[in-house]
């Protein structure tokens, strides 16, 4: 059993953890509890004019069709970012971790992704690919013969920001692959080899076991991203168009708080997303957590 | 021992000779050349005079200023002034506690103020119904066309003869693609250009009580006849190819500066970056339109943006905002912000003064939006929009068109959508400024 510590006067822990408190009380809670309150409530911005309204903001979202298509939009998006990021990076780390000629070239090219800022990274997409203007939309238009106009294709346009924010991810997920790589004992995997374990047995049987605790952090890590981070990727690229095909769920509470002022129905949409990250965050720590093996 | 006496005297007196101006704030979205300009006019009226000096503070995007305000008078932080963008207008008018109207504003401090020397198409959108001015109108532009002449002459067609109606435009726009471009017309901001502006121009509603200017019980009408005619027609020449669609807001902008199309619609406002930005020699034209449409062409509506008065400050800072403001007016200041930045001047003088400074000869697209707005004294259908979560009711006019050109739903059904659903936003906004 591990040893208790016990803190010589009652007081003092509380006093240690004050200041972490105060962080999250003023910056997570307050707002939390903000967004709660005004979601009861139609009001005009400057707060002139109040009007109680109960649950009608979230009936108005519930009765809304697209909302829930939202919904789906955000949670294939999310997941698919999450996969496709997890699976290039693991690829590419393992690929990466061999000893290779330039070795340190090809990590740092790799890493570098990440240090593009999410908003230019949404803009770089956008030049490249843009139908009219973009140099790789033009060699698929030209040379492919694709009919590629993601401005009026919504297929089209979901893989674009999929791409454009897996793209980002990748580079995050690399770093983590990489170093959980390098954690892998050589003498157990020499063994294995010398008890005629191919690559691929080797791979499944004893790094990636020694890469779960990595891969599940990262697991969550991406689905929040893909859920909550991706929206400058939204906006820059398709500001959740065509139609409405792209829009991701933090964006339409961005778009309807920010842009539109609807104070009230954008409150709802983050209570509704509040339950959901809770939710989520549940879900992975009591059943994916417990395949891990740390 | 005297001399030093003397010297603090000199001090002294000095001190009280330059006592502090009485100084507000004035927060904006201009970046750029358009802030540097903004800068320059808020230094030149600091130096004109030493009582007041007005600070202008950058506060990112139209939306991000507007927000940055909303949050400031909530927490009792609220500039003095704030520029807020067209599509504002109407949340404004409604936070009445918030809003201290121009016309009262230039009365209480007796400012010399005269509405008439201002151009009516501009002020009017910015007024109440009988005409008071409640906001500054500040940076001002409007939609034109603008066509790419090397474009024109390539297809055969006269680069001096611009298509005046649509007609016509749809005609020149095929030539234009099948002179090999890949594509004949295109055009920005559907919402503003092709259904506010092209309402106005033909003076037919875009909404009822007067577009919105009779209060908070309007509604959206512009699934008429000739809204919905004009639709078909985009909708057929896009799935010919004549029509290019290159995104929403002013996204469509490359494509016409990287000549993939002859013809576009845009604001007089992107008149510099349009010119930076193509290598070929464009022209700039009005609006066409129907010619069966009686009374048409009317006269355009304006976007931008306008300064408004917020409350919660004192009389001297107000008597202070109330110069600046005369200060504004003044034709050479206009006529400098004019030809400065590409936005419009907003008094009548100031148009005589650029065209006399022969701005016009080396510049003649800003001219015409000038003359589109003058066209006609505005009209009930011509004054301008003013409906609440407007910025709304454009996304959802965004959405829709295109799902009209993704051929998901035809083009009367579409207009019909973006109607509903914008009526059932004002729904809200009146319940709750009745």
């Amino acid at each position: 059993m591990a040893k208790q510590y016990e803190f010589p006067s009652k007081g003092l822990p509380y006093l240690l953890v004050l200041p972490q408190m105060i962080v999250v009380v003023l910056f997570f809670f307050w707002p939390s509890i903000q967004a709660v309150w005004q979601s009861f409530f139609l009001q005009d911005p400057f707060g002139g004019r109040v009007l109680f309204v109960g649950f009608e903001n979230y009936a108005n979202l519930f009765m809304d069709k697209s909302y829930a298509a939202s919904f789906l939009t955000s949670t294939v998006f999310a997941v698919a970012v999450a996969m496709s990021a997890l699976v290039i990076a693991l690829f590419l780390a393992v690929q990466a971790n061999r000893k290779i000629a330039g070795a340190t070239f090809y990590k740092t090219m790799l890493i570098w992704p990440y240090a593009v800022a999410t908003l230019i990274a949404g803009v770089l997409w956008l030049f490249m690919f843009n139908p009219n203007v973009g140099v790789i939309a033009w060699v698929l238009q030209r040379k492919l013969g694709v009919n590629w106009n993601y401005l009026l294709d919504s297929n089209q346009a979901f893989l674009l920001i999929t791409l454009a924010a897996s793209w980002k991810q990748v580079a995050y997920n690399f770093v983590f692959f990489l170093a959980g790589l390098q954690s892998v004992p050589a003498t157990l995997l020499e063994a294995a080899a010398i008890d005629g374990a191919g690559p691929a047995k080797r791979f499944w049987t004893i790094v990636f076991p020694f890469l779960s605790p990595t891969t599940f952090y990262l697991l969550v890590m991406n689905l929040v991203y893909g859920f909550f981070e991706t929206f400058p990727i939204v906006h820059q690229v398709t500001a959740g168009g065509p139609g409405k095909a792209t829009e991701i769920l933090v964006y339409k509470v961005w778009r309807d708080g920010v842009i539109n002022l609807d104070l009230g129905g954008s409150s709802a949409q983050s209570v509704i997303l509040m339950f959901l990250v809770i939710a989520l965050t549940v879900f992975q720590f009591r059943f994916i957590e417990r395949r891990v093996t740390y | 021992m005297k001399r030093s006496a003397a010297i603090i005297a000199a001090l002294a007196l000095g001190a009280a000779l330059s006592a502090e101006p009485v100084t507000f704030e004035f927060w904006h979205a201009m970046a750029g050349t358009n802030g540097d300009v903004t800068q320059k006019i808020c230094d030149d009226f600091n130096a004109s005079q030493s009582d007041y000096k007005v600070v202008p503070v950058f506060k990112g995007s139209y939306a991000d200023t507007m927000n940055a305000g909303i949050a400031a008078f909530r927490a009792g932080q609220a500039p003095a002034i704030l520029q807020v963008y067209e599509v504002g207008t109407a949340t404004m008018m409604a936070a009445k506690g918030a809003v201290k109207p121009v016309y009262q504003l230039m009365a209480e401090n007796n400012a010399k103020f005269d509405p008439k020397i201002y151009i009516p198409a501009i002020t009017g959108y910015y007024s109440t119904t009988e005409g008071k001015m409640v906001a500054m109108p500040f940076n001002s532009s409007t939609a034109v066309m603008y066509y790419n002449k090397e474009a024109f002459t390539k297809a055969g067609l006269d680069p001096n003869k611009p298509p005046v109606t649509w007609p016509e435009l749809f005609a020149d726009a095929k030539k234009i693609k099948e002179a090999g471009y890949p594509g004949g017309f295109t055009t920005s901001w559907i919402s503003w250009i092709q259904l506010e502006n092209f309402s106005a121009w033909h003076n037919v509603p875009f909404g009822t009580l007067s577009n919105g200017f009779g209060g908070p019980a309007a509604r959206l009408t512009f699934n008429g006849p000739l809204q919905v005619q004009h639709f078909t027609n985009m909708y057929n020449l896009a799935k010919e190819g004549v029509f290019i669609y290159g995104g929403r807001e002013n996204k469509a902008d490359p494509v016409f500066t990287s000549g993939q199309v002859g013809i576009y619609f845009a604001s007089i406002g992107g008149y510099g970056s349009i010119k930076s930005a193509s290598k070929f020699d464009f022209g700039v034209a009005r609006l066409p339109y129907y010619p069966e449409v009686k009374g048409a062409p009317q006269n355009s509506i304006i976007g931008g943006a306008a300064l408004w008065v917020l409350t919660g400050k004192n009389a001297a800072v107000y008597k202070g905002v109330a110069d600046f403001f005369t200060y504004l007016s003044r034709p050479e200041v206009q006529a400098y912000f004019h030809e400065k930045t590409g936005y419009l001047p907003i008094t009548t003088a100031a148009y005589d003064l650029a065209k006399s400074q022969g701005f016009y000869k080396a510049n003649p697209g800003p001219e015409v939006a000038i003359l589109q707005l003058l066209n006609k004294t505005p009209t009930a259908n011509s004054m301008g929009i003013r409906f609440g979560y407007m910025p709304q009711i454009r996304e959802y006019e965004d959405q829709v068109w295109e799902d009209i050109l993704a051929g998901k739903i035809a083009p009367k059904a579409g207009l019909d959508k973006m109607v509903e659903l914008g009526n059932a936003k004002l729904a809200e906004f009146e319940r709750l400024n009745k």
